[in-house]
C-alpha cells in the first residue's frame, strides 16, 4: 500500500522518535536531526511530517505535562506505534536484503553491519 | 538592545496566532520559544529573532493552517469567476463602463498630479541630510508695540551663539547674502550667485562633493564651486587648484567642486561658496561691524545638537542680541533671537506680530483638499452609476441567491467588479498623468518626475486603489446583496426610495463642490487682475536695471550716458541703491519738531541720482523733483504719500528733519511728495519711504536705463551690451526688465489661479459625466411611461420638462448650499491680502447660471432623446 511506504525523511524522524523516547516532541526532534545529520531543518517541516506519520498510523501523540522553561506550555510527545515499528523493520530488512545482493562490497559491508 | 526585545518578535507571534489552528497553538508556541532561547544562548538575540521569523514562516503549511485558509482552489475558482463576470458586464454596458472608467481615471489622474505636487512641496529641502536639525537664525524686533520679524543679524551674533550658547549647537555658520558675483580671470568671467560662509557650511549642508575637499574653506584664499559653475568656467578641464578672481578683485584657488544643489532646495542658488574670512578682511564696512550689535546686515545658519528641539533652543537663545543692545543708549527695539527651522522655510515663512502665520502651506492644504474632493466626486459618480445600474441586476441577484449564492459571495462579486474598474481606471489615469506631466510642470512652475524608486509612491497608489474600490463598491455591494430573493425575482423592489434619495444626495454633494470651486476660481482670478491693474506709481515699460556687479561699472555714469544717449539707445539713465522691485534698507531715528517723543518712526530709504524721478516717471504730487543744478539738493528729500500720513504732516513740503547718516547728524528738507510707488508686494500697503539724493554716489548699486521705445528692445539690449562690455570685457552683461520683475510678484497667485481653474473644470467635467449617466438611466427607466404619455398626447416640451425638472431642482439646491461655503473660504483667503477685492457677487450668479446651463445641456441630451422615441417601439419592448 502506498501509505505505508516510508520516505527517507519520514524514516529518520520515526527513528528519532524512538531514540528520544519521552523527549520526542517537535523542537527536540528537529534539534536532534540537526545534530545527527548536520542538516538544518525548520520545526514547521518536522511538525508537518510528524503530523503525516500520525495520519498514517505510525505515530501516536499526547500532550505532556506543562513545563516552566517554555512559559508553562505543554508539549506534544510522540511515540511510535506497533505499525510504525513494523514499517521501520520492513524498511531496514528491505535495504539489508538489497545490500546482500550488492556485488563485491557485499561481504565487507555485511561485516561492518555485523549481520550474520 | 533593551529589555523589551528580549522576547520573541511580537509581530511574528501575532502572525502565527492568526493563521495557526487553535489546537496547535500551545505546542508550537512552546517549541518556538525553546528554539528562540537556544538560538539566543548559542548565537545572539538578533539572530534568534531572525530565526523566529523563519520558523513562523515555515509553519505556513496546509496541515497547520486554519480551515478558512484551506480551500485555496475553491476560492481561486470563485475569484476567476468573479473576474469573468466582471469583464462580461464591462463589455455589455459599454457606455456605462466608459463613463465610469472615464470619470474615475480623470479623478485619479488629478489626485496623482496633486499628490506629486504635494510630495514635491513637503519634501522640499530634504536634499540636506540634516534638514531636521538645520535652521536659519532670525530675530523679532518689537518696535512701538509691534513685532516685526527679520532675517538680517548683527555680525557678533555668530560668535555669541557659539561662545555663550554653544551647548545647543552642532554648528553655527555666519554667511553673507547670496548675491551675484563675477568669477573668472582677465579673459573670461561668468556671473554666478553665491555666498561667503564660514568653513563648516559645506559639511552642515551635506553638499555632495564631486572633487576636492569640502573643508577647504578654512583657508582664506579658497573657493568651492558647484559643478555647473566649474563647467561654465573651465569646460571639461579639471578645475581643482586653478586660480580665479571674485569680482575681478580677490584671488582665490578652487579647492573643491560640489554637485549642483537641486531646485527643490532653498540653497539652489548657491553656485559657489567662498570663505567668510575673505569677505570680512577685504570689506572695510564689514570689518568695522565686527563688534557692532546695532548693525544688522548678515545672516546665519545653525545646526542644533542631536536630541534638542528647535523650541528648546529658541527658549534659551532669545536674549542673544538684546543682552548687548539693551546697554545701548536710546535703543528702543526689543530684539528676540530665534531659529527658523529648515523644514519650515519653504512652507511656513510668514510672521505676524512675532507669530508664525503659515505661508505656502495654505496652498498645500488647498490643493490637498481639492484632491480629496475630486476623488470624492469620482467615487460618487461611481456609486451613482452602480446603484442606478443595480436596479437592472435585481433579477440576477435573485437567481444567484435562489441557486445558493451566500451573501458574502455576492458582495465579493460586486467588490471584484469595482476593483476591476478601479484598476483599469488607475492604468488609464497613469497614462493620463504621463501625458500631461510636462504641461502640469509648466503650469505649476516646477519640474516633476515620478519618483518610481520611492516605495511610498507604490504604497499610496495601492492604498488609493483599495480605498477607492471599497469606497465606490461598498454601497452597491451591500445594497444589492441585501435583496430578498422573492422580492428580487418578482421585481417589487423596482422603486426603492432610499437609493433614489441617496443618488440625489450624492448629486447635490457633487454640485456643491463643483459650484464652490467655480466661485473660488473666479474670486482668485479677480483678485489677481485687481492687483495687477493697481497703479504701480511709475512707468516700468522699457526700463532695465543693471546691477553694478563689477567695480569697472562704478563711477562711469557720465561715460555710459553719453555713449548710450548719442547712439539713441536710451532716453535717460539714473542710479539707485535698491532695484525698483525691492527695498534694501529701512532706517530709524528720524527726528523733527512736531514729532511725538514716544513715536519711533522707521521708514524705508532709497538713495538715488537726480534723474531717478524722470527716468522711472514718478508723479510728483506736491512740491518738486530733485534738480541736478541745485547744489542744496544734496540735503533735500522726496517722500511718498504714505510717509506724509505716517509722519502726520499737514504741510510736508518745506518740513525739515534730522537723521544720523554716515557718521553725523544731518538735517534734510522735504522738497516734494511723490505718489506711492509699489516697490515690494503689490498685495500690501505701500510703506512710508524717503528718497535721498546721493551726489557722492557711494550708495548707488544699480543703473536704471530707460530704453528708446522706438528701437526694438532686442536691438537696444544688444547695443547696450556692447557698451557695457567695452567698459568691462570680462564681465558678462546682466540686466533685468523692471516690468518682468514686477510681473514675477504675481507668479504664485497666477499659478494658483491657473491650477484651481483647471481643477474646477475637471471637477465639473467629472460631475457632468455622472449626471449624464444618471439622466440616461432615468430616461431608460421611464421608457414605458414616456410612451404612454406620448400616446395620450404629451408634447416633447412637456416630456423634456418632466425629465429635466428634477435635476434643475437638485442643482438649485446645490447652489444654495455652495454659496455660503464658498463665501466663507474666499473671505478667509482674501484676508491674507491688504490690498484686495470685495467678494465678487457676480461670481455667485455666474456659477449658478453656469451650473444650470451645463446641467440642462447634459440632461436634455438624454431627455430629448427619450422624448423623441416612437411610442410604438417603447411600448412594444416586451
Amino acid at each position: 500500500m502506498k501509505e505505508t511506504r516510508l520516505g527517507e525523511f519520514e524514516e529518520v524522524l520515526l527513528l528519532l522518535v524512538g531514540i528520544l523516547n519521552e523527549e520526542a516532541y517537535a523542537f527536540k526532534i528537529a534539534e536532534e536531526f540537526k545534530n545527527q545529520s548536520g542538516r538544518n531543518v525548520s520545526i514547521g517541516s518536522v511538525h508537518s511530517t510528524l503530523d503525516r506519520l500520525k495520519d498514517k498510523g505510525f505515530l501516536t501523540s499526547e500532550m505532556g505535562e506543562p513545563t516552566a522553561e517554555r512559559g508553562g506550555r505543554r508539549k506534544r510527545i510522540y511515540s511510535i506505534t506497533a505499525i510504525g515499528k513494523r514499517a521501520l523493520e520492513q524498511s531496514r530488512d528491505f535495504k539489508v536484503n538489497l545490500w546482500n545482493q550488492y556485488p563485491e562490497l557485499a561481504l565487507n559491508k555485511l561485516k561492518i553491519l555485523g549481520i550474520k | 538592545m533593551n529589555q523589551q526585545s528580549n522576547i520573541p518578535p511580537k509581530l511574528a507571534q501575532r502572525l502565527l496566532q492568526w493563521f495557526l489552528k487553535d489546537e496547535l497553538l500551545e505546542e508550537v508556541l512552546g517549541d518556538l520559544d525553546e528554539k528562540f532561547d537556544l538560538e539566543k544562548e548559542t548565537y545572539s538575540l538578533s539572530k534568534a529573532r531572525r530565526n523566529y521569523w523563519y520558523q513562523v514562516i515555515k509553519y505556513i503549511r496546509p496541515f497547520a493552517m486554519r480551515g478558512s485558509f484551506n480551500h485555496p482552489l475553491k476560492n481561486l475558482i470563485m475569484i476567476k469567476n468573479y473576474f469573468k463576470i466582471g469583464f462580461r458586464r464591462l463589455k455589455r454596458n459599454k457606455v456605462y463602463s466608459a463613463l465610469n472608467i472615464g470619470g474615475l481615471s480623470v479623478g485619479l489622474a488629478v489626485v496623482m498630479l496633486i499628490g506629486l505636487w504635494l510630495f514635491h512641496e513637503l519634501t522640499f529641502d530634504d536634499y540636506h541630510a540634516n534638514h531636521d536639525k538645520l535652521a536659519r537664525v532670525m530675530q523679532h524686533k518689537t518696535r512701538d508695540g509691534i513685532k516685526i520679524t527679520r532675517r538680517p543679524l548683527p555680525f557678533p551674533v555668530g560668535r555669541e551663539l557659539r561662545e555663550v550658547y554653544g551647548d545647543n549647537f552642532e554648528t553655527v555658520v555666519m554667511s553673507s547674502w547670496t548675491w551675484g558675483h563675477v568669477l573668472g580671470d582677465e579673459d573670461k568671467g561668468v556671473l554666478k550667485t553665491g555666498a561667503f560662509m564660514e568653513s563648516e557650511a559645506p559639511q552642515m549642508l551635506s553638499l555632495r562633493m564631486v572633487a576636492g575637499d569640502m573643508n577647504a574653506l578654512t583657508q582664506q584664499n579658497s573657493i568651492l564651486l558647484s559643478r555647473s559653475s566649474a563647467q561654465a568656467l573651465f569646460g571639461g578641464e579639471d578645475p581643482i587648484g586653478k586660480s580665479i578672481k571674485i569680482d575681478n578683485d580677490w584671488n582665490v584657488v578652487i579647492k573643491g567642486v560640489y554637485e549642483d544643489i537641486p531646485t527643490s532646495s532653498s540653497f539652489n542658488s548657491l553656485e559657489f561658496i567662498a570663505p567668510w574670512d575673505l569677505y570680512v578682511s577685504n570689506t572695510e564696512w564689514v570689518k568695522a561691524s565686527r563688534n557692532e550689535w546695532d548693525n544688522s546686515s548678515f545672516t546665519a545658519f545653525a545646526q542644533i545638537k542631536e536630541g534638542l528641539t528647535m523650541e528648546e533652543v529658541n527658549e534659551r537663545i532669545r536674549p542673544a542680541i538684546s543682552a548687548h543692545t539693551d546697554q545701548y543708549e536710546g535703543w528702543s527695539d526689543k530684539n528676540e533671537v530665534f531659529l527658523h527651522a529648515m523644514n519650515d522655510w519653504h512652507l511656513r515663512n510668514n510672521w505676524e506680530n512675532g507669530v508664525q502665520t503659515g505661508g505656502a502651506i495654505q496652498y498645500v492644504w488647498l490643493f490637498g483638499g481639492i484632491g480629496v474632493f475630486v476623488l470624492i466626486l469620482a467615487c460618487i459618480n461611481f456609486m451613482n452609476l452602480s446603484t442606478a445600474q443595480s436596479l437592472k441586476r435585481f433579477r440576477e441577484v435573485g437567481i444567484r441567491k435562489a441557486i445558493g449564492s451566500v451573501r458574502k459571495q455576492l458582495i465579493n462579486q460586486f467588490l471584484t467588479e469595482s476593483f476591476l474598474l478601479v484598476c483599469l481606471s488607475f492604468l488609464v489615469s497613469l497614462a493620463l498623468v504621463l501625458l500631461v506631466l510636462p504641461q502640469f510642470g509648466v503650469l505649476a512652475g516646477k519640474q516633476f518626475e515620478i519618483p518610481y524608486q520611492e516605495p511610498l509612491l507604490w504604497l499610496i497608489s495601492l492604498a488609493v486603489i483599495v480605498l477607492t474600490s471599497l469606497l465606490a463598491g461598498l454601497y452597491p455591494a451591500f445594497y444589492l446583496s441585501g435583496f430578498q430573493v422573492v422580492k428580487a425575482l418578482k421585481g417589487s423592489i423596482f422603486h426603492s426610495n432610499s437609493s433614489k434619495y441617496l443618488r440625489r444626495g450624492l448629486v447635490v454633494v457633487q454640485f456643491v463642490i463643483s459650484v464652490a470651486l467655480i466661485i473660488g476660481t473666479i474670486a482668485v482670478r479677480d483678485q489677481i487682475q485687481f492687483t495687477q491693474s493697481r497703479p504701480m506709481g511709475y512707468n516700468g515699460d522699457n526700463l532695465i536695471s543693471v546691477s553694478m556687479v563689477s567695480d569697472d561699472y562704478r563711477g562711469k555714469k557720465e561715460y555710459l550716458e553719453t555713449q548710450l544717449k548719442d547712439a539713441r539707445i536710451i532716453e535717460s539713465m539714473a542710479m539707485t541703491s535698491s532695484p525698483m522691485t525691492t527695498l534694501n534698507s529701512t532706517v530709524g531715528g528720524f527726528e523733527w519738531e512736531s514729532k511725538d517723543p514716544n513715536f519711533h518712526p522707521h521708514m524705508a530709504t532709497n538713495w538715488v541720482s537726480a534723474e531717478f524721478g524722470s527716468t522711472v516717471g514718478w508723479n510728483i504730487f506736491e512740491g518738486r523733483d530733485f534738480s541736478k543744478e541745485l547744489v542744496t539738493d544734496s540735503s533735500s528729500v522726496v517722500i511718498n504719500q504714505a510717509a506724509v500720513t505716517y509722519m502726520g504732516l499737514e504741510h510736508p513740503v518745506g518740513q525739515e528733519f534730522t537723521l544720523w547718516v554716515r557718521n553725523s547728524y544731518r538735517t534734510f528738507k522735504i522738497i516734494g511728495v511723490t505718489r506711492n510707488i509699489i516697490r515690494e508686494s503689490p498685495y500690501s500697503q505701500v510703506r512710508p519711504m524717503v528718497y535721498f539724493l546721493d551726489t557722492e554716489e557711494t550708495e548707488l548699486e544699480y543703473y536704471l536705463l530707460k530704453l528708446n521705445p522706438e528701437l526694438p528692445s532686442q536691438e537696444a539690449i544688444a547695443s547696450t551690451t556692447q557698451v557695457f562690455e567695452q567698459l568691462a570685457p570680462n564681465v558678462p552683461f546682466d540686466y533685468q526688465f523692471v516690468d518682468d520683475r514686477y510681473a514675477q510678484k504675481f507668479e504664485a497667485e497666477v499659478k494658483v489661479g491657473k491650477l484651481s481653474g483647471v481643477f474646477a473644470g475637471l471637477a465639473i467635467m467629472i460631475s457632468c459625466l455622472g449626471l449624464f449617466g444618471l439622466a440616461s438611466y432615468m430616461a431608460e427607466q421611464r421608457t414605458k411611461e414616456i410612451g404612454i404619455r406620448k400616446v395620450l398626447g404629451a408634447s416633447i416640451l412637456t416630456l423634456w420638462k418632466l425629465l429635466s425638472s428634477e435635476f434643475i431642482l437638485l442643482i438649485v439646491l446645490s447652489c444654495a448650499l455652495a454659496i455660503p461655503i464658498a463665501y466663507y473660504f474666499i473671505n478667509d483667503w482674501l484676508a491674507n491680502y491688504e490690498y484686495r477685492i470685495d467678494i465678487p457677487w457676480y461670481s455667485f450668479l455666474l456659477a449658478i447660471v453656469g451650473a444650470l446651463v451645463i446641467t440642462l445641456i447634459t440632461v436634455s441630451f438624454q431627455s430629448v432623446k427619450a422624448a423623441l422615441v416612437n411610442p410604438v417601439k417603447s411600448l412594444r419592448s416586451e
